[in-house]
């Protein structure tokens, strides 16, 4: 597992800072158009600095900097020496919710602002949704399998859906799991018109948009295994969401009892109906809400949430909670998007 | 893995479709245009085309909306023609109920993200805002065509840019042919805006002048746009039901290409590891092939790639064509529209043509099916997708054999 956060880098470093209540730094932004006041929380870039030197990704967006950051964490966490032969046996998912949203505005403001003839031939290629993707297949050597999947913030489980279907239809070794996702005043400005996000303004309500990347090398053996994973359940309209996340809590709790559930809070809608879920259906499991902490990253948020469950197995101990003196086994972590789909993962401690 | 290697892997069927394109929409009329081998790229009306080199391309007609009311200008385009195209597959296969929704596609709604920021450039707040932002992402397009069909299974949506089409019926054919999913519906939209049309341009990937793909004199792509679905389904399962059976999938190869996010290495060593993984995958030799539908977007770096990958492969015995050449590159959604294309071709024992085809080029010899159709015995079709950041795709589609 890997990750690059607006907590910082590292499972371990990050995890304290979980453990010791910490949230992200909120960055105030003013829509440059209108002037309205904007928030987010940033991944500091000095945490990625070092890829700058790297030439397949020099013209980048941070996006691309943020997954190739998080899946080489990954992979070295896994103690994976990539060699050919394994390259060969690698195949990667990537989990987006927007992309290259800086690259893409500035290209399209070019279009707008100075005539489609001056917009610049750089930005372009690095606004496809798969070019962080590329970018990180590249640095593995893989000439294999290379998916980005799109969607809202449950995309990250259906990438890791996805993972495993390949593996099991497949003789991969493993699969590089990545999420990953970037801001820019345009989004936050979207967000905010929607009624979703927050703004800079004091007691502004939504979700804090965040920049971030989470990576899971997924294989066939492992510290942590997932138990069971839904296949997703279709909202297709907010008025759907709370008896489509009923359904998945019930599909997974059906499986095995939950001592944490790793929930999707995120200031919106969400909120209340994951509430009513895990009072229904885990009314005892510890609960926590990472998203408190990160913020929301979209693309990526899921897939943070699979490793603060996965470490919070590993290490039995769950952030703002009281510990039980026993072992967690258990983890459940649900997701709830905007406007595509609930879904959820079960998470058990490899005794 | 094959289903030979692996008895315990089973055929696929194709038991419905529902293709929307700029050569017509439905089955039937997209066969009589593919036979006619009709152009239809136009000059570009939706937005504004003067400062950009090419002013073409290949579009669905505005009348072609799928819904009606307040839906007809709330939903995107991209959802009318999903909706349309998911009617069409619905209403060939009533009994065919998907368990997962498998898309390509490479910008979803992006034309309504292109007017939010437009708004805001101008200070303005018009009331269609909200609806711009619920239907720019690009799920929201699945989503509507799995309600307007009263179906309620999860979505994967693949962006793997424009092999996006061509990896979701491969990768809905691998599941359905592990035993994973009984029946599952798979395709691809994508809808020319501005802001791509306007990238294209700008790599001058595009042309200015017809596009001829694998022509000495080829000078670029033109843009195209459409929606296509395809219902995959277990044979034995399909059969049981009394399902038609309109082909069959049998195989599917994938490779990705490092050398740059843009341009595929000289050697067409990615295209060629994709058809040779399809092959392989469904234990065909080249020999086997009766057709090869190209990604063929006519521009100098595709064709070259892909014509030397085919000439490596089947040498000059098997027919080629782009059918890009009638209706323009369709991105994300060009997989799809053109395995349904294919299908017809399986079904109508025919060959679509590569019109706008004037001079071979010298680099290798291919057998082009040039400006007109053939009637032919078509057994075994392979449908080729490449795409930005090295991804290539190919699947193998058969007639189905009673």
């Amino acid at each position: 597992m890997g990750w690059v956060t607006p907590l910082g880098a590292g499972l371990d470093d990050v995890w304290a800072r979980l453990m010791a209540g910490d949230t992200a730094e909120v960055k105030a932004i003013a829509n440059p158009e209108t002037g309205r006041a904007l928030a987010y929380a940033p991944v500091p870039m000095k945490l990625v600095e070092a890829l700058g030197r790297n030439p397949r990704l020099r013209r980048s967006s941070a996006i691309s900097y943020f997954a190739v950051a998080a899946g080489l964490a990954a992979l070295a966490d896994a103690g994976v020496e990539m060699t050919p032969e394994l390259a060969a046996r690698t195949a990667v998912v990537f989990a987006i919710s927007s992309g290259g949203v800086a690259y893409t505005r500035r290209f399209y403001e070019q279009v707008v602002k100075q005539g489609a003839n001056a917009a610049s031939p750089l930005l372009f290629p690095e606004t496809v949704y798969n070019a962080p993707a590329s970018h990180f297949a590249a640095q593995l050597g893989i000439d294999g399998a290379s998916y980005t999947l799109v969607g809202d913030a449950s995309v990250g489980l259906a990438a890791l859906k996805f993972a495993e279907q390949l593996l099991d239809t497949s003789d991969l070794a493993q699969v590089v799991v990545v999420g990953s996702e970037e801001m820019d005043w345009v989004l936050c400005a979207a967000y905010r018109e929607w009624r979703l996000a927050r703004g800079a303004e004091a007691g502004s309500r939504g979700a804090l948009l965040a920049e971030g990347a989470a990576a899971l090398v997924l294989a066939r053996e492992g510290r942590v295994k997932i138990a069971a994973l839904h296949d997703g359940v279709s909202v297709f309209r907010r008025a759907e969401a709370a008896a489509a996340l009923d359904r998945v809590f019930a599909d997974l709790v059906r499986e095995s009892a939950v001592d944490v559930v790793i929930g999707c809070a995120n200031g919106t809608f969400a909120d209340r109906v994951e509430s009513a879920a895990i009072a229904q259906h885990c009314p005892r499991a510890a609960a926590y809400f990472p998203k408190q902490a990160f913020g929301e990253a979209l693309g990526a948020s899921a897939l943070m949430q699979v490793i603060v469950g996965a470490l919070a197995l590993t290490k039995s101990e769950v952030p703002g909670c009281v510990p039980r003196g026993e072992a967690l086994k258990t983890a459940l972590v649900s997701t709830l998007g905007f406007n595509q789909q609930a879904s959820g993962l079960l998470l058990a401690r490899d005794c | 893995m094959s289903t030979d290697e692996n008895p315990t892997l089973r055929r696929v069927a194709i038991t419905a479709m529902g293709v929307v394109s700029p050569l017509g929409a439905g089955a039937e009329e997209t066969a009589r245009a593919l036979r006619e081998g009709r152009d239809a790229v136009t000059p570009v009306t939706r937005f504004d085309v003067s400062r950009t080199r090419c002013r073409t391309a290949g579009q669905v007609e505005e009348r072609r909306r799928a819904e009606g009311g307040r839906r007809k200008t709330r939903l995107h385009r991209a959802s009318h023609m999903m909706i349309a195209a998911a009617r069409e597959a619905q209403g060939q296969d009533a009994g065919f109920v998907p368990e997962l929704f498998v898309v390509g596609t490479t910008s979803g709604g992006m034309s309504f993200g292109e007017q939010f920021y437009r708004a805001q450039v101008a200070k303005v707040r018009p009331r269609e805002r909200a609806a711009w932002l619920a239907n720019y992402l690009p799920q929201k397009a699945v989503l509507d065509a799995l309600e307007a069909c009263g179906f309620s299974c999860p979505s994967q949506i693949i962006a793997n840019a424009c092999a996006s089409g061509t990896n979701a019926v491969g990768h809905a054919f691998r599941l359905v042919r592990a035993g994973k999913h009984e029946r599952v519906w798979c395709g691809g939209y994508d809808v020319i805006a501005e802001m791509v049309f306007a990238g294209f341009d700008s790599l001058q990937a595009s042309t200015t002048e017809k596009i001829r793909p694998f022509d000495k004199n080829r000078t670029g792509l033109v843009l195209g746009e459409g929606a296509a679905i395809l219902a995959l389904e277990e044979m034995e399962s399909a059969r049981r039901r009394g399902a038609r059976i309109l082909a069959e999938v049998t195989g599917y190869g994938i490779s990705t290409d490092n050398h740059h996010l843009t341009q595929p290495h000289p050697s067409g060593i990615g295209p060629r590891q994709a058809m040779e993984r399809a092959l392989a995958d469904a234990r065909r030799t080249a020999g086997e092939v009766d057709y090869i539908n190209a990604h063929g977007t006519a521009t100098a770096f595709n064709d070259a790639t892909e014509g030397t990958a085919i000439a490596q492969i089947f040498g000059d015995r098997v027919p080629v064509s782009s059918t890009k050449s009638m209706m323009g590159h369709a991105l994300g959604a060009a997989g799809a529209i053109e395995a349904a294309f294919s299908v017809l071709a399986l079904r109508g024992q025919f060959l679509p043509p590569n019109i706008n085809y004037a001079e071979p080029d010298p680099a290798w010899t291919l057998n082009i099916v040039a400006n007109k159709s053939r009637e032919a015995r078509v057994r075994c079709v392979v449908s080729n997708s490449f795409g930005f950041g090295g991804t290539n795709a190919s699947i193998v589609l058969e007639r189905a054999e009673p």
